[in-house]
């Protein structure tokens, strides 16, 4: 069974990717956790995400395509990665995002894809 | 004491009590515990007025029995169901006015809460829930689970109940030790799911611990000579006295082996050695005995000074024989590592099957440290890694991170 797991981060999560003094451990954190991962043969895929200042939203409103700077919602956490596993539940799913080096992640199962 | 206050306690005494003395006679868990909600509702309101009654139990049983018939007859059950309440009826009116301490049958409950057609990953849950009333979302918590998916799986194991699929007797001499084995098993997760939080970040995970050894204490009461529930509280007790030893004043993790001993309760550690002292009389050893055995050789270095881990090695071996979970394995490598040295460790870990420990953080983290000892400082590097990957406790990631930086 496909699960996504959605990592999200804190302002101050995202600001350890470009600080000097925080940058080794934060990106350790993440390649100890996707070193695991790997090894133990659950990954289908999974990437890191750049920060959401870097995003851009696309809204339509009124049948007019509006384009913004930013994440689609302002909230204080945003998604910072994702992996998609292959794990047989959704108990060890939830095992697996608990493991992660983020406070929140959420969980969702894949829907299969159309034949 | 408040009236809440003395609704709270009668709820702690009394409510795994009217769960089980109702299930036995109506079978339906759930009717049961809706019917006692009610009860409880209805007291906390009550009470406050006219202060607790002399036999709680009673006043709460009769109300609740009220609440099944009310069920019964919008449900038109069926004569039988109404002739149990009537008896019912008759034995409370009997409590409320004789000397006769209220029934206790939550040993009854327990096993059924463990019964084989339970599906052993409900049976802790359940037991939680109907003997200690801990609600589904607070046990999902606990046990990593989804919330919608606990509530569903106790929802089915409650129907197993209902329709009549578990046998409400005490297993007979034939079948006592596999049954008895899984109500202590399943109490045993309790404690675990407490004792994983080693942090005490979580209060209501700590509580868990407690609530473990509050079962553990009850079915010891029931049965007091029996070995292996001496062995479960001497387990549980050796590792429960040394809980502030386990973190320092910054909240990090310290390994056994680095605790300061004075930090341990030696009340419990002395009830731990007499539960255990009780058990060995009986001759005929068991896991849990074999467990609280290795916890009672560590704890030995209160008065030495030193641990015996030749000792806790052959300990370990008796334990591989009887449950060799993967626990149990990489416990016996570390103690033999200990023992007789780093190489003799690591070889058997190697033996242990990949798939097995694929996940296992403990495995990793003892590979790793066993791997700096031979300064094999590539795979204890990797090892490290991997385990901090599978943690899912920060401070034991932490610590684990402190140690990779050693190599």
């Amino acid at each position: 069974m496909h699960y996504t797991l959605l990592f999200y981060e804190s302002a101050e999560d995202f600001s350890h990717r470009t600080d000097p003094l925080r940058k080794k451990e934060y990106l350790a954190g993440w390649s100890h956790y996707v070193k695991a991962l790997r090894e133990s043969g659950v990954v289908v895929s999974g990437n890191g995400l750049h920060s959401p200042e870097t995003a851009t939203s696309l809204k339509r409103h009124n049948g007019k395509m509006l384009v913004q700077d930013g994440p689609v919602t302002e909230t204080k956490e945003q998604i910072g990665g994702i992996f998609v596993i292959d794990v047989p539940d959704l108990d060890i799913a939830l095992k697996w995002a608990a493991r992660g080096p983020v406070n929140t992640v959420e969980v969702r199962q894949n829907i299969p894809p159309m034949e | 004491m408040d009236a809440h206050h003395a609704i709270e306690q009668a709820a702690r005494d009394s409510y795994g009590r009217l769960v089980a003395y109702l299930t036995i006679r109506w079978r339906d868990l759930h009717a049961v515990e809706d019917a006692l909600a009610d009860a409880f509702l209805a007291a906390l309101k009550t009470w406050h007025d006219n202060g607790v009654p002399n036999k709680p139990e009673a006043w709460l049983l009769t109300v609740a029995r009220r609440r099944l018939i009310d069920r019964a007859r919008h449900d038109q059950a069926q004569d039988d169901a109404m002739q149990a309440l009537i008896e019912m009826a008759k034995e409370a009116q009997e409590l409320a006015f004789s000397d006769t301490a209220f029934p206790d049958e939550r040993l009854k409950m327990l096993f059924i809460c463990a019964h084989p057609a339970i599906n052993p990953h409900v049976r802790t849950p359940l037991m939680l829930q109907t003997v200690l009333g801990i609600d589904a979302a607070r046990i999902a918590s606990a046990f990593l689970v989804k919330p919608a998916t606990m509530g569903q799986r106790l929802t089915r194991a409650k129907a197993k109940i209902r329709d009549g699929h578990i046998r409400f007797e005490l297993p007979d001499a034939k079948e006592w030790p596999l049954r008895l084995d899984a109500v202590l098993e399943a109490i045993y997760a309790v404690y675990g799911s407490g004792w994983d939080d080693v942090a005490g970040l979580d209060p209501r995970r700590r509580d868990l611990a407690q609530e473990a050894i509050y079962l553990g204490r009850l079915l010891l009461k029931l049965m007091p000579d029996e070995p292996e529930v001496n062995g479960l509280i001497a387990l549980m007790l050796h590792c429960e006295a040394r809980r502030d030893a386990r973190r320092n004043e910054k909240g990090g993790y310290v390994p056994l082996t680095k605790q300061d001993i004075s930090l341990w309760s030696e009340t419990m550690i002395e009830e731990a050695e007499r539960c255990l002292g009780h058990a060995a009389q009986a001759g005929c050893i068991g896991r849990f005995q074999l467990d609280a055995a290795i916890q009672s050789v560590h704890a030995e270095r209160a008065r030495t000074g030193r641990t015996e881990w030749e000792e806790i090695a052959l300990l370990y071996e008796g334990l591989v024989r009887l449950a060799p979970t993967t626990g149990v394995l990489v416990g016996r490598a570390a103690a033999v590592a200990e023992a007789r040295g780093a190489d003799k460790g690591l070889a058997l870990l190697k033996e242990i099957p990949a798939e097995r420990i694929k996940s296992y953080q403990p495995f990793w983290a003892l590979t790793a440290h066993l791997s700096k000892r031979m300064q094999q400082n590539e795979q204890a590097r990797s090892a490290y890694s991997r385990a901090i990957g599978l943690c899912t406790d920060p401070s034991i990631r932490e610590f684990l991170k402190q140690q990779a930086r050693q190599v």
